[in-house]
């Protein structure tokens, strides 16, 4: 056992979390606070009076089927990215862990997607997908299919589906094969020797052994999708056409700086507070114990 | 079954090679093991003829058939690793069963053969247990378990005991001698553990630095060593190496002694003599300068200098002795327990 050191009771350990716990209250706690006690505010239409008017912002949530709209619209989107990029990253990681030579360079090409900022990485898609410039509506449209992702609600939503789904790519793909690769090879060379192919190998052995990482990354890609995506859809579609890739981060937003409707603003981000403390618990859980098999 | 045939075998990772020209029959049923030490290529030796690695040049034949360009699976053998490998999300009877199920085997037939594995290894009663609630022996078994079941030609085994403790590793080795000799599937066992590849193999292969250096039985390495290098490797302790003289069947040591033998060798050589063949005689040739005492119980080493030089003599005297530090001994050795090797080329000579 080790010694625990003593040291004399005084001010010094409370001055030395200070600044942190200032930098906690003043950029977290109060916002949060502040949004809590907006949330319970109703403002008139000029901003002259508010008025407390306790959860009726909630009520009105709760009736309103655009919100609900959105809620669904999230939930679509945050399932399609995560499904996307998970299993892109996947299939990446599959073939880096055969290759393991040229791996290094493979490894940090695929890595920069993620140091891309998400406005920049909007702005390359909206480029690309331009229906009147980019390069691939020029292609599709060989393909008898018209690009519009500024008329087309679904094509949109596509749009960004995929552009979100790019982005975090990367960061599963270094997941995935940090866990392939923490296979023992010679589990993998006992398979081949039992008769099992490379997709065999890939399913019965592989797939089952990094299923704690799969958990993982689907809590940290529906956190992503949830609440990182807001400026890639800015760049994007700023939630349109007709609200068809407004998604409920997006929906704070529009609401309250563009709409003014503080409170209502202010209960939808209450909601997505509790949504995202709740995904927090999931990952911290499973964390502390990890997936047994 | 099936014999397996060693033509010419290389292997190089880019410009090195690791392995150089090996060469052996391996006869139906036979229990060869391959010994030397760390990182003379057995384990890649054993990989290549598993199709783990890929074969440079030459040819590897189980039974008729070439099967350089076959996968592992198609191969028909069966291996047991190391860190025993097994499936940590199965079962010990998921873990037997997967190659079976693959197969394509009727589930009457793999409940049959698990259980007749898992009888033969004393494992039935872990049938339900995942690999990390097992101890290594225990593991072990299951590993040996997951070969046996698919009723393979070859077994291979790489360096299948070294994760035990010494004393369930001496266990392991008589079950592992006993299951080969019952089931009479050609195996191939790497170690570099001298005594478990005496006891273990119908015949040895000793690798050194990717060369073939001696391809015998245990006897024959033992009687008979190829090379300076298998004089030493093999036989515990080892073999004493004096720098002598040869001529006209006589080797003359440094410090001048003369030793008869029916050497045919002339010039300078490398004179083997094993502790145990030297005979305490008080008007032999040899003297050792007595410098430690190694007690065993059953017998005793004496360590220390041949007179008058600084080259290291070690003798083995039965029983509990006590000599004194510094004291000479004098010893004789029969013709026959002579090893005369080239002192340039540590190869046996003279006849
Ligand atoms: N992938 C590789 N690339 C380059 N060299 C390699 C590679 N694998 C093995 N080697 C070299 O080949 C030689 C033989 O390796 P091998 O693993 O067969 O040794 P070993 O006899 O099994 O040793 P040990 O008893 O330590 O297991 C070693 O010198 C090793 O450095
Ligand atoms: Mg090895």
């Amino acid at each position: 056992m080790l010694k625990r050191v003593h040291f004399p009771p005084g001010i010094l350990p409370y001055l030395l979390v200070a600044p942190q716990v200032a930098i906690t209250l003043v950029f977290f706690i109060w916002p949060a606070a502040q949004a809590i006690y907006q949330s319970f505010l109703l403002e008139d239409a000029f901003g002259l009076s508010t008025e407390f008017v306790w959860f009726e912002n909630f009520v009105a949530l709760a009736e309103d089927p655009i919100y609900l709209g959105s809620f669904g619209r999230t939930i679509v989107f945050s399932a399609a990215v995560a499904a996307l990029s998970m299993s892109f990253a996947l299939v990446l990681a599959g073939f880096a862990d055969r290759v393991a030579r040229a791996a290094t360079t493979y490894r940090t090409l695929l890595i920069w997607p993620y140091a891309v900022a998400p406005v920049l990485a909007g702005a390359l898609w909206v480029f690309m997908f331009n229906p009147t410039l980019g390069i691939l509506p020029y292609f599709l449209e060989f393909m008898g299919i018209e690009w519009n992702h500024y008329l087309n609600g679904n094509q949109a939503m596509l749009l960004v589906i995929m552009a979100a789904a790019w982005k975090q790519v990367a960061y599963n793909f270094l997941f995935y094969l940090a866990a392939m690769q923490a296979i023992p090879r010679s589990v993998i060379e006992a398979a081949a020797i039992d008769g099992a192919g490379p997709f065999r190998r890939f399913a019965d052995i592989i797939f089952p052994l990094i299923s704690p990482t799969t958990f993982f990354l689907l809590v940290i890609n529906v956190t992503y999708a949830f609440f990182d995506t807001f400026g890639i859809i800015h760049a994007i579609t700023q939630g349109g056409p007709a609200n068809a890739t407004t998604i409920l981060v997006y929906k704070v937003f529009n609401d309250g700086f563009v709409g003014l409707d503080l409170g209502g603003s202010a209960a939808q981000s209450v909601v997505l507070m509790i949504l995202v403390i709740g995904l927090t618990v999931v990952q911290f859980r499973y964390i502390e114990k990890r997936v047994q098999y | 079954m099936a014999s397996i045939t060693l033509e010419n075998l290389t292997k190089s990772y880019g410009d090195t090679e690791v392995l150089h020209h090996v060469h052996g029959q391996i006869e139906d049923g036979e229990f060869i093991v391959v010994v030397g030490p760390s990182g003379c290529g057995k384990s890649t030796l054993l990989r290549m003829i598993a199709g783990l690695e890929t074969i440079t040049g030459g040819q590897v034949h189980i039974g008729d058939r070439v099967v350089n360009d076959l996968e592992p699976a198609q191969r028909d053998i069966a291996m047991v690793f190391q860190n025993y490998a097994l499936y940590p999300h199965m079962t010990v009877r998921e873990n037997m069963a997967y190659g079976l199920k693959i197969r394509k085997f009727s589930k009457a037939e793999i409940e049959a053969r698990v259980r007749e594995a898992a009888e033969i290894l004393e494992i039935g009663d872990y049938l339900d247990r995942k690999p990390r609630q097992l101890s290594g022996g225990q593991r072990q078994r299951v590993a040996m378990g997951r070969a046996i079941v698919r009723h393979p030609k070859v077994f291979l085994f790489d360096e299948p005991l070294s994760n035990l403790d010494a004393k369930l590793r001496v266990q392991m080795r008589l079950e592992i001698r006993k299951l080969q000799k019952r089931l009479g599937v050609t195996s191939i066992y790497v170690t570099h553990d001298q005594v478990e590849a005496m006891t273990l193999g119908d015949r040895l292969m000793v690798l050194n630095k990717g060369y073939v250096e001696q391809f015998g039985s245990p006897i024959e390495l033992y009687s008979r060593p190829a090379s300076v290098f298998v004089a030493g490797f093999i036989g515990s302790p080892a073999m004493n190496f004096l720098p002598a003289h040869a001529e006209g069947g006589r080797l003359t040591l440094e410090n001048g002694a003369v030793i008869a033998s029916t050497t045919a060798a002339s010039g300078p050589v490398t004179l083997g003599i094993r502790p145990e063949h030297l005979v305490a005689d008080s008007q032999g040739p040899i003297r050792l300068a007595v410098d430690v005492l190694e007690q065993l119980g059953a017998n005793t080493l004496v360590h220390g200098v041949l007179a008058g030089t600084r080259t290291d003599l070690t003798a083995s005297l039965e029983g509990v002795r006590d000599i004194p530090g510094g004291q000479e001994l004098a010893f004789s050795a029969p013709p026959e327990a002579l090893h005369v090797f080239d002192r340039a080329t540590g190869q046996r000579v003279g006849d």
